[in-house]
């Protein structure tokens, strides 16, 4: 069997936003603590991302806003993952949101939000934690023809 | 009296003075190093001089090449630099008034900054522009703004930067556009636009076409202004966004500079004449927390300039030599943690631009990790400055640091350092062909991921943050950004649009075509375009038909 048993996470870029420090940093940390990361670059719609995560069949993904964008941004994401029925990804984000806008986010189903000073082992360490296999025996028969 | 032991050589004091002193309680740290990982010595001192430094070249002139001192004679006893706070958010009519509350405040030049969509060239009304509208800086999308952005503000009277890049000739025509109407003449302004390309594909990430065919139309800028607008700055060459974006103080440098050579280059293969163009280049760094580092990177930057545009490019006129910069102090340095320590840091960095040499500074409010500034946060940065310039003394003699033994090896050391690194540039065919390779976008990012571990292990301590951390208390008050914003700028788009003549709309808009395609000077048809109410998103579009659009190949 083909199995990859590693989680899979996608880090992106939502919106016009350039500022790709810490994306950058985030997806590299991931990938250095053994997960499988799929960076998706800049400039991606809401649209875009989504489809990228389920083509890519990923188990969570971490978005990066810092142009105080992430009132619209993020939820609209996680509306497009209930209408196609990923809604089991796991959401987080980092970024410059203020306090008063969490409640929101967390609302809309934003499972975490990193804020500045947050490290990249607080990062390692929550997603280790909140982030399951989703839908592994799936994605071994789509990985691998000789089981289906 | 007891007789007093003098070493007579750094050996001699090694052995007598500095060994008993290590045996006995040792140092701090194993190493010592900058904000960047520099190397740096326990001591410095004249033997570190010998050999290279020259007093009359380097202690002797401010005011006179390689500049290392200063460009001015005088320097801050004659002018004081240039107050200069970027500002800008929400509607045109919002940040109109942030600028009268600035100028009422003491501030000498005005430095706008444009929301996300107007920097990507994009309107209000884009669908990639949603929840970005106003929030990042003020969103302009046609003449009809830009009036009411400079309403009631003189512009023969102030000088005002723009940080605005891909689409910076529109904009730059839109302000050229509310001056004549005003009726100023158009070589009596003065202010700058940023208009660095390239450090957008290695840091800023605001980009809209590829490199060659947005090099042309900086140049077409250059050229119109040389013989239009004569005391505007084309270009300002920017290392700010580059570090932060992660680099190192020698990468600010190198790539900053590689960039600046890549312009004169591209202006002389236009046939420009450099010694009109050059003068009119402009620069602009960070100001990190690292004190010594920045003001010897700022030192070298002059003294490297000054070389390549002498010797390189043959410049004849001294103004060519000069590099001028506007500096800001590091907003990635600033910690959301207990927000009023930023205050200090802002001033230990604006303290070390000013001691650099700069010509104008900006200098980050306290509250700028967590929302856009608040008058008050901004009020309180804009009389840092002022207690430095007419409180501290620092500004009443030029170079306070030049001839310290340790200033002048760091300037030397940080040069050498950044000359290799742009040895290596070179020979990759320049800062274009570096940029399609990935270079300088991975060395970028190989640094800040070293920072950032170095921060996470506590090898480098931010204070507050990684150490002397506390329960947080309650947080400032920030400004907010209604949505209504974006819907408002929406409606006021749409009206606009319907009562514009689209017909005239649609002619200057293929005037701009037939241009790009020719090879046209681009500036007057935008000009023309910008006068008939055409948007950002409109003239962008047009041009991207004939240039195409930048794709980035990304490293982490």
């Amino acid at each position: 069997m083909t199995t990859d048993s590693r989680i899979r996470i996608l880090v992106g870029k939502v919106g016009l936003d350039g500022h790709d420090r810490g994306a950058k940093i985030i997806a590299r940390a991931l990938r250095d603590a053994g997960f499988e990361v799929i960076y998706t670059g800049l400039h991606q719609t809401p649209e875009m991302i989504v489809t990228t995560a389920i083509q890519e069949d990923v188990d969570a993904m971490g978005l990066s806003v810092l142009s105080g964008a992430h009132n619209t941004l993020f939820p609209r994401v996680l509306s497009l993952l209930r209408e196609k029925g990923a809604e089991d990804i796991v959401v987080f984000g980092g970024g410059i949101v203020p306090q008063e806008d969490m409640p929101g986010l967390l609302a809309a189903g934003v499972k975490r939000i990193f804020t500045p000073g947050a490290s990249t082992s607080d990062v390692i360490e929550w997603v280790r934690e909140n982030v399951p296999h989703r839908r592994t025996e799936e994605r071994n028969h789509g990985t691998d023809p000789a089981l289906r | 009296m007891a007789e007093v032991r003098k070493s007579r050589s750094r050996k001699e004091w090694e052995m007598n003075t500095l060994g008993p002193a290590l045996a006995g309680m040792g140092e701090r740290q194993r190493e010592f190093s900058t904000v960047s990982s520099f190397p740096i010595e326990r001591l410095y001192a004249e033997e570190d001089l010998a050999g290279w430094w020259d007093a009359g070249r380097d202690a002797d002139a401010p005011g006179e090449p390689p500049y290392t001192r200063g460009i001015h004679p005088t320097m801050y006893r004659g002018k004081l630099w240039t107050m200069r706070q970027f500002s800008g958010f929400g509607s045109a009519a919002d940040t109109n008034s942030r600028y009268h509350y600035l100028l009422e405040h003491g501030q000498m030049g005005l430095s706008v900054a444009f929301d996300l969509p107007t920097l990507m060239g994009r309107d209000s009304d884009d669908p990639l522009a949603e929840g970005e509208v106003g929030r990042e800086g003020v969103a302009i999308d046609t003449l009809a703004d830009m009036e009411c952005l400079f309403d009631r503000i003189p512009l023969d009277r102030v000088s005002t930067s723009m940080t605005i890049n891909s689409p910076a000739s529109i904009l730059f025509a839109m302000y050229l556009a509310v001056a004549e109407k005003q009726g100023v003449p158009l070589e009596k302004l003065e202010g700058t636009i940023q208009n660095d390309i390239l450090k957008e594909y290695i840091a800023q990430k605001e980009w809209i076409y590829p490199p060659r065919p947005s090099l042309r139309i900086i140049t077409d800028i250059m050229a119109f202004c040389a013989e239009t607008v004569p005391k505007w700055n084309t270009i300002s060459i920017s290392g700010y966004h580059i570090r932060e974006a992660g680099a190192t103080a020698v990468q600010e440098l190198a790539f900053t500079l590689a960039d600046g050579i890549c312009y004169v280059q591209a202006g002389i293969e236009v046939g420009l004449d450099v010694d009109v163009f050059a003068p009119r280049l402009s620069f602009f760094f960070n100001s990190h927390n690292d004190f010594f580092e920045e003001i010897a990177k700022m030192r070298a930057a002059r003294r490297m300039w000054a070389g390549l545009m002498r010797e390189r490019f043959g410049a004849k006129n001294p103004a060519s030599w000069k590099l001028r910069f506007h500096t800001q102090t590091a907003g990635c340095s600033l910690t959301a943690q207990q927000p009023y320590n930023n205050i200090v840091r802002v001033t230990v960095q604006a303290l070390a631009a000013v001691l650099g040499g700069t010509q104008s500074l900006h200098t980050n409010s306290l509250d700028e990790t967590l929302a856009l500034p608040t008058e008050e946060a901004v009020r309180i940065a804009l009389r840092t400055q002022q207690i430095l310039a007419e409180e501290s003394g620092v500004a009443n003699t030029v170079d306070p640091l030049g001839g310290s033994y340790f200033v002048e090896t760091l300037t030397r050391r940080i040069e050498e350092e950044a000359a290799a690194l742009m040895e290596k540039i070179e020979s990759m065919g320049g800062i274009i062909p570096a940029i399609e390779a990935g270079f300088p976008q991975k060395a970028i990012a190989d640094a800040s991921y070293r920072y950032q571990q170095q921060v996470d292990r506590g090898e480098k301590t931010i204070v507050g943050m990684n150490r002397y951390q506390i329960e947080e208390e309650e947080p400032v008050e920030t400004l907010r950004i209604p949505i209504e914003v974006e819907l408002t700028q929406k409606k006021r788009l749409a009206q606009l649009r319907a009562s514009r003549d689209a017909r005239r709309v649609g002619r200057s808009l293929d005037t701009i075509e037939r241009a790009a395609r020719s090879g046209g000077n681009l500036m007057p048809p935008i000009l023309q375009a910008v006068r008939d109410y055409a948007t950002v998103g409109e003239i962008c579009t047009t041009m991207k038909r004939v240039f195409g659009e930048y794709r980035e190949v990304s490293v982490f």
